[in-house]
């Protein structure tokens, strides 16, 4: 039998995951190739750009000086922008940010906090007076599925090429002195990876969807676990019901990308460094 | 309106629903959850915005309202549950080419808010009589600092929590629909916060049920 893509397109797919394989060639638990680059933006504070497929993610970090929040004075700001602009996609219009852009900031910023990726106390420099705030502006460049692994990979690659200036407060004229000869990076805690699954028909469950393979999936499924294999969210919007056993196949999965993702970012993170 | 046991020592707070509230939509609902309440109110099936129509079913927006101030990101974040969740549930093939609006407006917050905003959507596609497959409920499990769970937590709870989960489960098969998380945890801990909140869904569409049969014994 054969189906057409564009006039059957569920019925094609179908076809595919009968036999084990999906259109792209890749079989059902098989993850695009993933490629990497660490301190694409040389502006930024820090930066990488991560490709998984199609999709192109970039992140930049911009650190600035500000007065820490007063129900927490000794903590910093980290603020994380997802941005999924018109470029990306024809579904995205200009204008206000969407949706989606909304929800994936909101979740970015809770496994922020649920990770404790970075601790917010090293941010503050003078308590209830001056605060690091992390500006994390995440952007989208081409939208072809799972762009939330994307983002949390290009996040947290950024967040380990960040390198800070070290600030001193002037006793006698109560001012910041900032020393840009001598700067340090982050101590990041946690590496949480996350990877997204979709279910089709309720039954079949494939991993890294494409943006076809989203739009035509019953429901979409992202968990996020760190080295010490504990999760750090596990996000089902909706969709349809999942039984336990899927479930449990998710995490084992994604356990085994974060040793993956890890290694990547070791490798990257290293030719870096020697090539400077 | 007591407080409902599920079983092994944990509670749900007290519970409470009234349909049928509002003259305008065509489905209302609130939902109390101890001092947590949302108001909800479905219109539909209308007319459709051309640049939303769907050519197959019908298109469903979710738009929460917070108590105080503009929506933000988190209620954002919230719609997009939500209306994922209804969106599995809702026969929405019978009635393509059309738009349904479900507005929940949260009246008071003391935690577990996602939840209780299922359960009043729930209850509101209900009275609006609105075609769905199963129904479905939202519950929301805390772990504290000693590992114990906590379901249905208070906002005081929910400070004090290491990690808080809400879940929407289904009528039919008990199965996650959707889940939504923060704070980080087991695998253990995720799979038992599952079994909790599966076993108190059982009571949720049992005082669904009751409520429900309440309403109608006066009508009749």
């Amino acid at each position: 039998m054969c189906f057409i893509r564009t006039a059957e397109p569920l019925e094609y797919h179908r076809s595919f995951l009968k036999e084990n394989c999906r259109p792209d060639g890749r079989e059902l638990g098989e993850f695009r190739p993933t490629t990497l680059n660490i301190g694409s933006i040389g502006t930024a504070d820090g930066s990488a750009m991560v490709k998984i497929g199609n999709t192109t993610v970039i992140c930049g970090i911009k650190a600035e000086l500000s007065a820490p929040p007063s129900d927490a004075p000794d903590k910093g700001y980290i603020v994380p922008n997802v941005d999924l602009p018109p470029l990306c996609s024809s579904r995205f219009r200009p204008g206000p940010p969407g949706e989606q852009a909304q929800a994936a900031s909101q979740f970015i910023a809770d496994v922020i906090d649920g990770s404790k990726i970075i601790k917010k106390e090293d941010l503050c420099i003078e308590k209830s007076k001056l605060c690091w705030v992390l500006y994390c502006d995440i952007m989208c460049l081409d939208y072809d599925g799972n762009v939330l692994d994307a983002c949390i990979i290009t996040l947290l690659a950024a967040l380990k090429n960040t390198q800070i200036p070290k600030v001193t407060i002037n006793k006698e004229t109560d001012l910041a002195e900032v020393d840009i000869e001598h700067k340090r990076h982050l101590q990041i805690n946690k590496h949480p990876v996350s990877s997204s699954f979709a279910v089709f028909d309720d039954t079949v469950l494939i991993v890294d969807p494409t943006a076809e393979e989203e739009s035509l999936a019953t429901s979409v499924i992202t968990a996020v676990v760190d080295e010490d294999d504990q999760l750090c969210a596990f996000h089902k919007p909706g969709g349809s019901s999942l039984s336990a056993e899927k479930l449990q196949d998710c995490i084992t999965r994604s356990v085994t990308r974060h040793r993956e993702v890890g290694k990547l970012i070791d490798k990257v993170l290293e030719s870096t460094k020697a090539s400077k | 309106m007591d407080q409902i046991e599920t079983g092994s020592g944990s509670v749900l707070r007290e519970y409470g629903s009234e349909q049928n509230l509002l003259s305008k939509p065509d489905g209302s609902a609130t939902f109390l959850q101890g001092d947590t309440s949302v108001l909800a109110g479905v219109y539909g099936p209308a007319e459709v915005k051309v640049n939303k129509e769907i050519y197959d079913r019908a298109t469903l927006e979710v738009v929460v309202q917070p108590k105080v101030g503009m929506s933000s990101v988190r209620e954002r974040a919230r719609e997009q549950c939500v209306r994922e969740t209804c969106e599995a549930v809702l026969l929405s093939t019978l009635h393509p080419r059309s738009s349904l609006t479900l507005i929940l407006q949260v009246v008071h917050d003391d935690g577990s808010l996602l939840s209780c905003c299922l359960n009043a959507a729930c209850m509101a596609l209900m009275d609006a009589g609105l075609p769905m497959g199963r129904l479905f409920c939202g519950v929301t499990c805390a772990i504290d600092s000693d590992s114990q769970i906590i379901t249905d937590p208070t906002a005081q709870q929910e400070r004090e929590s290491r990690a808080l989960m809400t879940f929407a489960i289904d009528s039919k098969e008990r199965n996650v629909l959707m889940s939504s998380t923060k704070g980080s945890f087991s695998v253990k801990e995720l799979q038992q916060c599952i079994a909790l909140s599966q076993k108190a869904s059982e009571k949720i569409f049992q005082f669904y049920r009751d409520s429900v049969k309440r309403r109608y014994s006066k009508i009749l």
